[in-house]
């Protein structure tokens, strides 16, 4: 489900405003039990070691627009703490923050691509960034929608 | 007799011998003494020239910062060490964990970046918020500055260190500890001796 919304930002001008709804579904401990949902099939099963202490997951839109060439907005975040249900089943979840844009750019762009990624923190050491594999392509209407209901 | 700078072999029996004695040890108390001032300075030295090494190799001005509050718990508390790299080659992008300063502000902020745009020509503009609050960082940055650029940022976090930090805070909050702490590590390395 997707909408445009006329609106204002912290900015103060007039910005695109999307809503986006999805579905995350990931199984992390078993890999043969891995269903394919709308965004990504998630092997999180060896990514939970002994030097893992949580893991940051966010949902990415990343789009380009004729103001700017790249942009990515955070629409949702989980923090998943070593022992925690490592299996995702979120279902129609409403973006955790706006999604807006600078400018007007999300008027019929074609192609927001949606991605999941996450942030290892360790107990010590390293702190990668790894993106999932497989994303979703999702198109804005051409039009905006005139009423505030989300 | 007199004359021979007795190394253990002057006799301290007959009072011209001891006095011989005495300036011995005293000329050698000092040349020890030059050689454990060197030998401190060097290690500062070497102290310093690590630091600016670090700073050269990550290309950030502070490679190595202390996490000072709770903003990015559960991932770090406050005392957490983090070592950053600031490579002028790397993109800012959404996810990653940036430490930046506020215009005017002294003091390094350690949170997400949760929105990027860039444009074509290379400009970055982008907003951050701490895992651990409700709301983005508007309200930390400058009045009337809604977004950070390249110039903001101290460097990306990738590695950390918990509770290492926490000597650092404890020695700004009670600088008493710090003079203690350096005055104990200078006697030790004037003091000690390589025998």
């Amino acid at each position: 489900l997707r909408k445009n919304v006329e609106d204002f930002t912290g900015p103060r001008e007039r910005s695109d405003l999307g809503f986006v709804t999805f579905d995350i579904t990931a199984d992390i401990l078993n890999e043969k039990k891995c269903m394919v949902f709308f965004l990504t099939c998630i092997h999180l099963q060896s990514i939970f070691d002994w030097n893992v202490k949580q893991l940051f997951l966010y949902l990415s839109a990343e789009y380009s627009t004729k103001n700017n060439a790249l942009n990515q907005v955070v629409l949702w975040d989980k923090i998943m703490l070593r022992g925690d249900n490592p299996r995702l089943s979120l279902k129609d979840m409403k973006s955790k923050y706006f999604f807006f844009d600078d400018g007007n750019g999300l008027k019929g762009n074609r192609n927001i691509t949606l991605t999941l990624s996450w942030n290892v923190v360790p107990n010590a050491g390293i702190l990668p960034l790894v993106t999932g594999s497989g994303h979703v392509s999702v198109p804005f209407p051409d039009t905006y929608e005139t009423t505030k209901s989300y | 007799r007199g004359a021979a700078l007795g190394r253990g072999l002057c006799w301290p029996g007959s009072g011209g011998a001891a006095m011989d004695l005495f300036g011995d040890l005293r000329r050698m108390n000092k040349r020890q003494l030059y050689y454990q001032v060197l030998n401190f300075a060097m290690i500062v030295s070497s102290a310093l020239m690590i630091w600016k090494g670090l700073i050269v190799v990550t290309g950030s001005e502070s490679p190595i910062v202390v996490v000072l509050s709770g903003s990015m718990e559960p991932a770090f508390h406050r005392g957490d060490l983090l070592f950053l790299t600031n490579f002028h080659d790397d993109p800012i992008r959404a996810g990653e964990i940036v430490v930046f300063k506020v215009e005017g502000r002294d003091i390094p902020i350690v949170h997400r970046v949760i929105k990027v745009h860039e444009k074509g020509n290379g400009n970055i503009k982008f907003l951050t918020k701490g895992d651990n609050n409700e709301v983005d960082d508007r309200g930390l940055y400058k009045e009337g500055q809604n977004w950070l650029e390249k110039k903001d940022v101290v460097g990306r976090a990738r590695g950390f260190l918990p509770y290492v930090g926490m000597v650092t805070i404890i020695m700004n909050d009670y600088p008493k500890f710090k003079y203690a702490l350096l005055a104990v590590m200078g006697a030790y390395v004037l003091l000690k001796r390589e025998s």
